[in-house]
């Protein structure tokens, strides 16, 4: 019972960091139809930014300095660069986000060294909150599902009781009727890729002392956050919620639980211990292929559902 | 292209086909197979500054024949694939040593690839220093007569950690990687704690998958519900960085004895929550020169200290290119084969005074090796983190002279 509940609150914590970083990809995504591949490299940015800041003038400052940064560096990618190659299709944009998570990756080396940072947790946020069975809950997690309940809680009401949000909404699926109207569409665009990574910016702040913040750190998250994405369903931000909380909760709990396919079969009458090659998938323990789980369930979800939980249209 | 600046390039393309042999003739080339990008760059980085000091201290010190040593890089990425192209490049500018320090997986790769070419090519050899595939398989049924290994293996240092282990430890935890080097590991730190220390309780054990977890808290949380008093494992890199932060922040009260902390990265990511906590087994650190009142080897931890802000531990690699000099100069040629036939059974010292032995029927390297901790007021401290190393036990390179399984093929001649 009480692994359950430790193994619950790691799980929710460490999906609302997966959250905030999937949000922003998801909306610009669904917003703007383009697959950013860099997306993983604006937080990486962040985590950098946030330590560099928070040693000049504190946590807090960095809090929302790095964010808008990231949302500022967001927007001239998009101006400058995006837009140009938006005329050549899809594949123009999808390489050239690919392109930037090298040249973002290489920079950053060439800055901060390939040294990892000691980018820590904050003095005022370093204490348990609460002990529980033993294990310390440190407050900075609990700082951390608040603040993703803030952004979450924000960008809703942003996009659904705004006029602003009416407008990005309208942009998405009627461009020109919008532009007609006297909006102009492409600033429209811009606005949408910047919040996009000021949420990546944020997510980086947080996690970047949550986890280490190091030149790898865009190569570990990228991968698991297009399998959020994808998962969840293409423009619907329940949809990834959902999907990112549940991807936590698969990775921690897999670990926790030390079964293989074998036991599970066990109470069907099955004895999964043959020696041959099959023998080896259903013995090896859950534990061990746990970080492999996301991937499995994306290739599920694409068999059998293209279009992800809650998605509106097909990946 | 206008007509002089056409005639330019060429003149200057004859003058280069002229001077650069001239200038090959007094350097001897080493490739360096590492991963110098993408998520484990740091590691190839790390190596690559260590070997940029080492070759400049040979070269001082006047190198093989009266000629200057260069390393030559080469970026494998940590793939396999990658490092056999990365091989190929380095045999076509006629090298003929290379050097390859991080990951078994490469490691098993360039043994085979160096094998097979030298079968195909025996007019055009390579020699294999390999500084750090540590898995004990590459010099035991792998092994190969053109592979050196001029670092212990995994089975040395699993005797050596479990022989530093506390007197009143009874209950370990075990946790490695899922790759060559992290199951050889694992084996053998479990047969060593059952023949050595069969008072230990070994209370869970786990394998991760290299390089593919991001948040270790429910390795954590298994952990200490398991009630282990120390967590005995091989991750390195990123995985070690995660996994002993995540242990930190539960306030996990855990010992960790590591194979790999010291290396780059290692430090800084534990920090000041280390202190007397954090155990690694490693070839030599900062603070052994000082502990071993060797003046020697106080310069030279002090030179490089001066341009580098992480910690200089190859002790190893450097021994391996005065040992390959030496080779080199018995055998008054840089032929592969001459030189691997120098090397066996070579020995040298170190400033300290230890010994260092290539064993001739496994080529595996019989080195001291270090059991540390990390703690606070040491004399030279870690990547700036007011922590450094301190030796707790000295294993000497002749007590582990393990037993190998190696049925070596020896070239005809």
């Amino acid at each position: 019972m009480e692994v359950l509940i430790v193994s619950l609150l790691n799980g929710l914590v460490y999906g609302m960091l997966l959250f905030m970083l999937a949000s922003g990809l998801t909306l610009i995504f669904s917003m703007m139809g383009v697959l950013n591949f860099a997306h993983a490299s604006i937080y990486m940015l962040g985590a950098y930014f946030a330590f560099e800041v928070s040693r000049w003038v504190g946590f807090i400052p960095a809090l929302i300095i790095a964010p808008i940064a990231c949302g500022a560096i967001g927007a001239a990618i998009e101006i400058f660069g995006l837009r140009r190659v938006h005329h050549n299709g899809h594949i123009a944009e999808l390489l050239f986000t690919f392109g930037l998570v090298f040249i973002i990756q290489r920079g950053l080396q060439m800055i901060w060294g390939m040294l990892p940072m000691p980018y820590r947790v904050p003095a005022f946020l370093d204490f348990p909150l609460f002990v529980l069975y033993g294990a310390n809950f440190p407050a900075y997690r609990g700082f951390m599902l608040l603040i993703s309940a803030v952004m979450l809680l924000s960008i809703f009401l942003l996009l659904k009781k705004t006029r602003i949000g009416l407008i990005i909404q309208a942009a998405l699926t009627h461009p020109q009727m919008v532009s007609a109207l006297g909006h102009n569409v492409p600033v429209v665009f811009t606005t949408v890729f910047a919040g996009g990574c000021l949420l990546a910016g944020l997510a980086g702040v947080i996690g970047g002392n949550y986890l280490t913040t190091e030149s790898s750190m865009a190569d570990a998250m990228g991968p698991i956050v297009f399998v959020v994405v994808v998962f969840g369903g293409l423009g619907s931000l329940a949809g990834c919620f959902i999907a990112s909380i549940l991807m936590g909760m698969i990775q921690t709990f897999a670990v926790v639980f030390d079964v293989t396919l074998g036991d599970l079969l066990a109470p069907f009458g099955v004895n999964a211990n043959w020696d041959n090659l099959l023998g080896e998938i259903f013995t090896v323990p859950m534990a061990r292929i746990g970080p492999l789980l996301p991937y499995a369930m994306m290739i599920l979800i694409l068999l059998f559902r293209p279009r992800g939980l809650m998605g509106t249209r097909d990946t | 292209m206008p007509k002089i600046a056409r005639l330019l390039a060429v003149a200057a393309l004859t003058v280069m086909a002229y001077v650069l042999p001239a200038a090959a003739e007094d350097t001897i080339k080493i490739g360096l197979i590492d991963p110098l990008s993408g998520a484990f760059a740091q590691q190839g980085d790390a190596n690559l500054k260590h070997f940029n000091y080492l070759f400049s201290r040979i070269n001082a010190e006047g190198g093989p024949l009266g000629k200057k040593i260069e390393v030559v890089p080469v970026d494998d990425k940590l793939q396999p694939a990658e490092a056999l192209i990365a091989l190929q490049t380095i045999i076509d500018q006629n090298i003929n040593f290379v050097m390859s320090c991080t990951g078994s997986n490469i490691g098993a790769a360039l043994l085979d690839g160096v094998a097979k070419h030298n079968a195909r090519n025996p007019d055009h050899r390579v020699l294999y220093l390999n500084c750090g595939a540590l898995a004990s398989d590459l010099t035991n049924d792998k092994c190969d007569f053109w592979h050196f290994r001029f670092d212990s293996n995994t089975g040395q240092r699993a005797e050596t950690l479990v022989r530093g282990l506390p007197k009143d430890l009874k209950t370990v935890y075990i946790l490695n990687q899922d790759y060559l080097f992290g199951q050889t590991l694992h084996r053998e730190t479990k047969e060593n704690l059952a023949k050595l220390r069969p008072d230990i309780k070994i209370v869970g054990e786990d394998m991760i998958p290299l390089g593919k977890v991001k948040d270790f808290t429910p390795y954590i949380t298994k952990i200490q519900g398991s009630g282990a008093e120390a967590l005995l494992t091989g991750n390195w890199g990123p995985d070690l960085n995660l996994m002993m932060k995540a242990g930190v922040d539960a306030g996990l009260k855990l010992q960790y004895y590591t194979y790999l902390s010291h290396v780059v990265g290692g430090p800084t990511s534990v920090g000041e929550t280390g202190d007397k906590r954090l155990h690694t087994v490693v070839e030599f650190h900062p603070n052994v020169p000082a502990e071993q009142n060797s003046a020697a080897g106080e310069e030279f931890v002090a030179t490089w200290r001066k341009d580098h802000d992480f910690d200089l531990f190859q002790m190893n690699n450097y021994m391996m290119l005065k040992m390959l000099t030496a080779a080199i100069n018995k055998a008054g040629s840089t032929d592969p084969l001459k030189v691997a036939l120098a090397l066996e059974d070579s020995t040298a010292k170190d400033m300290m005074g230890h010994t260092y032995t290539m064993r001739k029927s496994d080529h595996q390297l019989l080195e001291p090796l270090y059991v540390a901790q990390f703690v606070k007021g040491a004399r030279y401290d870690s990547e700036k983190t007011g922590l450094g190393w301190k030796t707790d036990a000295v294993v000497e390179s002749a007590d582990l002279n393990q037993p190998t399984t190696c049925k070596m093929k020896r070239p005809a001649s």
